[in-house]
């Protein structure tokens, strides 16, 4: 555990959807770092350094985001550093401004993180057309389809499953005034009647693509009362293709989580954590992470979601939030879990407030579920049950 | 060893930007044939605009005209102007003040030659016949003590929004392991390559094996059939694809390969593709061939029985 504690004391994030023309990209961000910052009651003097991250270059066609936004992000004569892991940059991100805090450089971080899908096209950029290979890539659902398949055979798992979690995650949406997508309405019936997308993957399993942003501020000491503890954080990475690599339940997800937990003093995760914000971009992906983080032994994870533990009121609610099936700003979908699992522990969650949340899981995955970003925040101070 | 294979390699889109209400302002009075500023928290006035304060970080909202005509503080020529830039001639990039201005403005000055610039010279807008609403309305700047011509008020909307296109020239070039492969296969041959360490034979082979990190020498010719791993059917379409969906990307793990690679599957109803299945490459006319796996058509069953999963368990 570090010797310097360090504490969510504020977040922010904007209202996401399909298309927000009426800001900028800076706009965008400060929608986000207003609020945050309102939250932790703190204002510009107070902060020491800015991190940013955002989604690979090509799905905004912004390179040097760090260049372009310094002065929305009062960054003009501070540290500024930029983050780079694909879609879990957000969570990385948080874990970068988290550690900053923790080594004792700097009192006050702010993080922030964003996308603006609109303005270009995210299944164009994932498809580049590589010289001498065949053209068979369709986007991340196309990516990460044959692996859900692999998961199903290998898990046995029904097929209902994957309908299962999208009801409930974008339900949980529907508490949520700043998801993109809420759908109150939605049923078990109309997602399995939903367009085959990326056959296993249907429509309505699948994230939206979202405009929005995400804002964190990190702090040694509480500035506004209540503060999510930061008690663990874990960062591991593997290569995207190699000979025996799991990609249903890969290496580096399994010894993240193994570290974050053996930092957090955890033993028996579903236990001891009370609400968790899984990176679930195609609703299979929640039973995949459940084993993958150890909440269950390899092959389970679908029976805690066919129980429906993980709804709110659960023994493990997932996605509270309605995760990234209700919003998805990929540039900033991992720091929104883990904004969220600070909500939770400060109770700030407002309508999805798991009731005596005290211990939360925020956690992003990226690129050919190579990156792995987790951190576990509690309401009081590391050490303190 | 052979030279590397490369190609070309395009990548283009064109991008928007939602301007937000400072920028939209900007755009719009260009539009009109009008610049304008924002004055900063120390009283500055930036051109263009910042959207938030330099110092405070605040946003800016004070809208200053300033004229269309100012003073070159700095410049640099560009003897060759690449694809995309303000003139397809012999130009100056110069930071111009403009009056009434404190931050320069970086665009193209129209001198026709290097020994017509200098700093301290003054110069004017030349504001295109047509305006959109974006930076491009100012066509360039030209030397000139005279005033720019003068605004032209409009009805239109406000700008919301520009098009920024992007285009990258690449040329890719494949390692030198994936060129031999690729040579094979311009020969209807599947050349993979052993690690001398895991033993495990990677096709494509790789510079260095991933797990072990040495250089995987030891050629193998593997045979063009193998088994389905893991699929799934592509009913999307998309900006870009080029293959009509619906389809069926496959991993195909060769008889004797270690990993898996993804292609297409054909020959049977999308829906009768299992994991297991056995399949064979059908190669495009032998006249059609290059040096890429696009010579393989596509796979198709074999009629086989499928393989047992413990055969293709620990590649998925």
């Amino acid at each position: 555990m570090a010797k310097q504690q360090a504490a969510v004391v504020g977040t922010g994030q904007t209202h996401h959807a399909a298309k927000r023309l009426d800001v900028s990209m800076a706009g965008l961000c400060r929608e986000a770092v207003d609020r945050a910052m309102a939250d932790a009651g703190v204002d510009w003097p107070d902060i020491d350094a800015v991190v940013v991250g955002k989604a690979p270059d090509l799905f905004e066609g912004v390179m040097m985001p760090e260049l372009f936004l310094a002065d929305a992000l009062g960054a003009n004569g501070k540290p500024l550093l930029r983050v780079h892991t694909a879609g879990s940059v957000g969570g990385t991100t948080a874990n970068v401004a988290a550690s900053l805090v923790q080594a004792g450089v700097h009192r006050r971080v702010l993080a922030v993180a964003f996308e603006k899908q609109s303005e270009s096209n995210a299944m164009w950029a994932l498809s580049v057309p590589i010289p001498f290979t065949m053209p068979v890539h369709a986007g991340a659902g196309g990516y990460f389809a044959p692996h859900v398949r692999s998961y199903i055979r290998r898990a046995g798992a029904p097929e209902h499953i994957g309908a299962m979690v999208a009801v409930k995650d974008r339900r949980n949406g529907a508490r949520n005034p700043h998801a993109h997508l809420r759908q109150p309405d939605i049923t078990l019936e109309s997602v399995r009647a939903s367009k085959m997308l990326w056959d296993p993957i249907r429509y309505d399993e699948t994230c939206p693509s979202s405009d929005g942003a995400c804002a964190i501020v990190l702090s040694d000491e509480p500035t506004s009362g209540a503060a999510a503890w930061i008690h663990a954080t874990a960062l591991r990475t593997e290569p995207t293709t190699f000979a025996g690599r799991d990609q249903v339940n890969p290496q580096a997800g399994r010894d993240a989580a193994a570290a974050l937990w053996k930092q957090a003093g955890i033993t028996n995760p579903l236990a001891q954590v009370d609400v968790a914000e899984i990176y679930v971009p195609f609703s299979w992906f929640e039973p995949m992470w459940l084993e993958n983080l150890g909440f269950t032994d390899e092959g389970q994870g679908w029976k805690l979601t066919e129980a429906g533990e993980t709804e709110i009121g659960g023994r493990l609610p997932v996605n509270p939030s309605g995760g990234v099936l209700s919003s998805n700003p990929i540039g900033a979908s991992g720091m929104l879990r883990f904004a969220e699992a600070a909500r939770q522990v400060m109770g700030r969650a407002g309508d999805h407030q798991v009731d005596g949340a005290r211990t939360a899981l925020g956690h992003a995955y990226g690129g050919g579920s190579q990156f792995f970003a987790m951190w576990v925040v509690g309401s009081e101070r590391a050490g303190v049950r | 060893m052979t030279k590397p294979l490369s190609a070309p390699l395009e990548v283009g889109f064109d991008y928007t930007r939602s301007l937000g209400p400072t920028l939209s302002r900007f755009m719009t009075a260009l539009r009109q044939r009008r610049v304008t500023g924002v004055r900063g928290s120390d009283g500055r006035v930036h051109v263009p605009p910042a959207e938030y304060d330099p110092v405070t970080a605040e946003p800016l909202t004070e809208v200053v005209d300033v004229a269309s005509t100012g003073v070159v503080r700095s410049w640099s020529w560009a003897a060759e102007p690449l694809e995309g830039q303000p003139l397809d001639r012999p130009f100056a990039w110069a930071l111009v003040l403009l009056d009434g201005a404190d931050t320069a403005l970086l665009h193209a000055v129209d001198a026709g030659s290097p020994d017509r610039m200098r700093t301290g010279m003054r110069v004017r807008v030349r504001w295109a016949d047509d305006r959109v609403g974006a930076i491009t309305d100012i066509a360039c700047f030209e030397p000139s003590d005279e005033p720019a011509l003068e605004p032209l008020d409009d009805d239109g909307d406000p700008v919301t929004m520009i098009t920024s296109p992007v285009r990258l020239h690449y040329r890719h070039t494949a390692s030198a392991e994936e060129s031999s492969f690729l040579r094979g296969l311009a020969e209807g041959r599947l050349l993979g390559q052993r690690c001398p360490a895991c033993g495990k034979v990677y096709l494509p082979p790789r510079p260095a094996c991933p797990t072990d990190g040495v250089p995987t020498a030891e050629e193998v010719e593997l045979p063009d059939h193998g088994t389905v791993t893991t699929f799934c059917i592509v009913n999307v379409p998309f900006l870009g694809q080029r293959i009509t969906p619906p389809y069926v990307a496959a991993y195909v793990l060769l008889d004797g390969a270690d990993i898996a690679f993804l292609h297409l599957v054909l020959g049977c109803a999308a829906d009768e593709v299992r994991m297991g299945m056995r399949v064979e490459a059908v190669w495009k006319p032998r006249e059609e061939w290059g040096p890429t796996l696009q010579n393989i058509d596509h796979f198709r069953p074999t009629g086989e029985p499928d393989a047992p999963y413990d055969t293709y368990s620990q590649h998925l």
